[in-house]
């Protein structure tokens, strides 16, 4: 059976407290909202025709389930030698709790005020909670539940992600 | 997508029509790069199956995300607003297999402000294997003048009021 290491004060003093406020590469734009649309053959009249968004929800929008692509960073940019990763805090987790796998169990999405096209957004994550070490099919680790809030540029709350995530080490090392 | 449900046309174990679609590896790839998700277990089949240990590259979680939003307002028609999805994974989506969405109403009630809410359960099967279960919360409109999109602040409660918000 893995043994696991305690969870350093360094990581069980994140809990609580607000990581990584970063602000959206680009602006809200039309492109990626197609792009979505297409990827699960969306019809839906808000984002293909501007009448029907402009009747209905005062302008366009963008789908609400894409409210995590908005602050996702290029691959690579000019001058930045590693590739950025979204969910730096869950990557700092796997990181110092030495547990080099992960995946997401569960995923809450609560929809607030719009996402328009322009607009910018600003993410900030919260680690809630990490649990005690247990065994699962894929290996033995934690579970941790990290907050994801989304701010557009007036500061209005458009969204909160909630993500449940098992970080493990694979099979019985 | 079909006409506009009112709340009223909505009950207490109604069925949603199924939705299904043949997963290709275009599928997954398209849906990890529209959301924008550049890592290599949704495009890369060697490091799917020698890093992660799966069997094939596999749909991401923004994707999946989005195949449940068609999924529901294709249903309700475009004043149906998501004000709350929950999702867990239980497996991954492959290359090659069939996915069917199925959705059952669980409940439907009005809040304090009149917003008129559905409750629902919506499964994504591959295969006929369970991959993704998703508990949703939608407003649709509960009359034609009403119109969710229009609600804001205090008019706007995503997450049900318990007992001690009142």
């Amino acid at each position: 059976m893995t043994e696991l290491s305690d969870i350093p004060e360094s990581v069980s003093g994140r809990i609580g407290q607000t990581q990584y406020e970063e602000t959206g590469e680009f602006p809200v734009e039309q492109g990626y909202i197609w792009t979505t649309c297409a990827s699960v053959q969306n019809g839906n009249p808000l984002y293909w025709d501007a009448a029907a968004a402009a009747e209905i929800t005062g302008g366009q929008i963008a789908p609400p389930t894409m409210l995590s692509v908005w602050f996702r960073p290029h691959h690579w940019s000019p001058g930045r030698t590693e590739a950025a990763v979204p969910l730096q805090a869950h990557f700092d987790l796997k990181e110092d709790l030495e547990l080099p796998e992960a995946i997401i169990s569960e995923n809450t999405i609560t929809f607030h005020d719009p996402v328009r096209i322009g607009d910018v957004i600003t993410s900030r994550q919260v680690l809630r909670s990490i649990s005690d070490p247990k065994t699962t099919k894929l290996g033995t680790g934690r579970f941790w539940v990290l907050d994801v809030e989304y701010v557009n540029q007036d500061g209005t709350l458009v969204g909160v992600e909630s993500y449940t995530a098992f970080g493990y080490v694979r099979g019985d090392v | 997508m079909s006409e506009q449900i009112f709340f009223g046309d909505v009950r207490s174990g109604d069925e949603i029509a199924p939705l299904s679609h043949d997963v290709t590896a275009t599928t997954v790839v398209l849906g990890a790069l529209a959301s924008r998700d550049w890592r290599p277990m949704h495009h890369d089949y060697d490091f799917a199956v020698n890093r992660n240990g799966t069997k094939d590259i596999f749909l991401n979680t923004p994707n999946q995300a989005a195949w449940f939003e068609r999924y529901i307002t294709d249903w309700t028609g475009p004043k149906g607003r998501l004000g709350r999805m929950t999702f867990r994974m239980k497996d991954s989506v492959f290359p090659g297999e069939k996915m069917v969405l199925r959705g059952v109403v669980i409940g439907a009630d009005t809040d304090d402000s009149g917003c008129g809410w559905v409750e629902m359960d919506v499964t994504l099967l591959a295969d006929e294997r369970i991959c993704t279960t998703c508990s949703v919360r939608v407003a649709v409109p509960v009359n034609a003048e009403d119109n969710p999109w229009m609600r804001r602040g205090n008019d706007w409660l995503p997450n049900p009021m318990t007992e001690n918000d009142r």
